[in-house]
């Protein structure tokens, strides 16, 4: 590759400042906001036992990392977490590709699944606990109803933008629809399903978290509840804080592998 | 000896539920092996779906469409019908697009595969035999949906404006390339375009098309006089302008 040219090397050293600056910020805004809670705490402006503080937060978190029940509630919600998003995924792909080979039924059906999409999700968890029980099975349901039927909607959607030019393509070769679905549809959707995917990530923990919160002996949405029962809102504070980050971790999971078939292609 | 191609009497139309348009109507012509006919018509005068029915995506409403002297389901012939773009799929490698018709028909044979690696010999392609298609020059893309559709090896090509989404000077010589391409490997074609130099410069007959519904308006040969015929010699050829004159004046007779 050539050197660049002098213009050139001045404005990616000013594209550098700028991303710098951006991420310096980024972290001052953080350490601000940390700062002012503490300070505001140990002055005495907020009360401390309502609003807790960062050093009650930190010191809750390794009083229950140091005997370990920590990791196992964030393993049970991440798990389930995890598992409703693997099961929102496939469903989500094989209803869409039903709807996708019958317009008849993709016609019938549609009302039933906007209204399905509108519906507040958390209205359903009380009966869920009643009809599947207090068990992991109804929070990973619990989780799987918020996401689903938007994913469905929007893989459906995405499958039929697709050019047409292209499903005629493969006529034109001598497939069928099978081949339309299995060298066009599919193929061609893989930045639908990672952008669906990246949402439902989300979606499915906020549902485990509902399920938790009313079905549950464990997992982050059950201390946060137990938490707020017993008037122990460092306990509150601290699993909100590791929700926070749990969510970042599994959407930068999610973006890295969309930057990765990006780069792939 | 029954000509490659005959349509008698085909119509067509399209029903929608506020109303149906007649699309074509009573066409008729024929083709024979090795020739190159030109399809001109003003737009909306159905040449698509000409070729959608000359290829089987639609069936005649009216009339019959034969290929050797069989009738269309029974000939079984192979029908390559080359799209306005060129659809090469991102998520394939250049390679893996132009098998996608064997991949598909389940032909990848290692003698078809080897006439696909001389294709892309022959036709400058094989260094980008795993280059995504975006790597590739309009023209070349161009190439590769040619060898996609030549890899069926089929008796009859259907060009639906090929060209049409190139730029004019990319566009000349594509058409010289893909001109010469289909000669060397002696295939059948037709092509539907509204550019009537480009019709003329390619084609042994041009057929002018009337607006909706399309009918055929008249049937001109064409005859250069040069021993190797190229298209962009063709342009320059003395006969060039009078064929362009007569077919001008048959399409905008009655516009």
């Amino acid at each position: 590759m050539p050197e660049p040219s002098a213009a050139q090397r001045r404005f990616l050293k000013k594209r550098q400042q700028k991303l710098r600056t951006v991420t310096l910020v980024r972290i001052l805004i953080f350490l601000a906001f940390l700062v002012l809670w503490e300070a505001a705490a140990r002055l005495g402006l907020i009360d401390a036992f309502i609003f807790s503080s960062p050093s009650r937060v930190a010191e809750t978190f390794l009083s229950m990392a140091s005997d370990g029940s920590m990791f196992r509630h964030i393993g049970i919600t991440l798990l389930e977490t995890l598992i409703s998003f693997f099961l929102v995924f496939a469903v989500s792909v094989l209803a869409a590709v039903l709807l996708w080979l019958s317009r008849s039924l993709s016609r019938i059906l549609e009302p039933y699944l906007v209204v399905l999409n509108s519906l507040p999700k958390s209205a359903l968890a009380p009966l869920l606990i009643v009809w599947l029980g207090a068990n992991m099975r109804t929070i990973i349901v619990a989780g799987m109803s918020v996401a689903l039927f938007g994913s469905i909607l929007t893989v459906y959607t995405g499958f039929l933008e697709v050019d047409p030019e292209k499903a005629k393509l493969i006529y034109t070769l001598g497939g069928h629809k099978k081949d339309v679905l299995s060298k066009v549809i599919l193929p061609g959707s893989v930045p639908i399903f990672l952008n669906t995917m990246k949402v439902n990530i989300g979606l499915c923990l906020v549902g485990v978290i509902i399920g938790e919160f009313i079905g549950s002996r464990e997992g982050l949405g059950y201390l946060i509840i137990y938490g707020s029962q017993v008037f122990q809102l460092d306990l509150v504070l601290t699993s909100i804080v590791i929700l926070c980050v749990l969510a970042m971790l599994l959407y930068q999971c999610l973006s890295a592998a969309q930057k990765l078939y990006l780069r792939k292609l | 000896m029954n000509p490659l191609l005959k349509l008698s009497h085909v119509s067509f139309s399209y029903h929608e539920a506020d109303g149906e348009t007649q699309a074509l109507s009573d066409i008729t012509f024929s083709l024979d092996a090795g020739k190159f006919l030109a399809i001109v018509g003003p737009s909306g005068c159905g040449k698509s779906t000409l070729l959608s029915l000359i290829c089987g995506l639609l069936a005649p409403e009216e009339g019959t469409i034969s290929l050797y002297g069989l009738p269309f389901q029974e000939a079984k012939a192979n029908i390559g019908y080359m799209l306005q773009r060129d659809h090469l799929f991102e998520w394939r490698t250049v390679y893996s697009n132009v098998t996608l018709g064997l991949e598909i028909q389940k032909k990848m044979t290692p003698d078809r595969l080897q006439k696909v690696d001389s294709m892309l010999e022959t036709y400058g392609l094989s260094e980008f035999r795993s280059a995504r298609p975006s790597q590739l020059s309009g023209g070349m893309r161009q190439r590769a949906a040619l060898i996609r559709t030549l890899a069926l090896e089929p008796d009859l090509l259907l060009l639906d404006e090929p060209f049409s989404a190139l730029d004019y000077q990319t566009r000349l010589s594509v058409c010289d390339d893909i001109y010469e391409i289909i000669k060397r490997e002696e295939k059948t074609a037709i092509l539907v375009t509204h550019d009537l130099s480009e019709a003329i410069s390619a084609a042994d007959e041009v057929l002018v098309l009337t607006s909706r519904p399309g009918r055929i308006r008249k049937k001109v040969p064409i005859h250069f006089d040069m021993e190797e015929r190229t298209p962009m010699g063709a342009r320059s050829a003395p006969e060039f302008q009078s064929y362009f004159n007569l077919i001008w004046k048959e399409l905008n007779s009655h516009a």
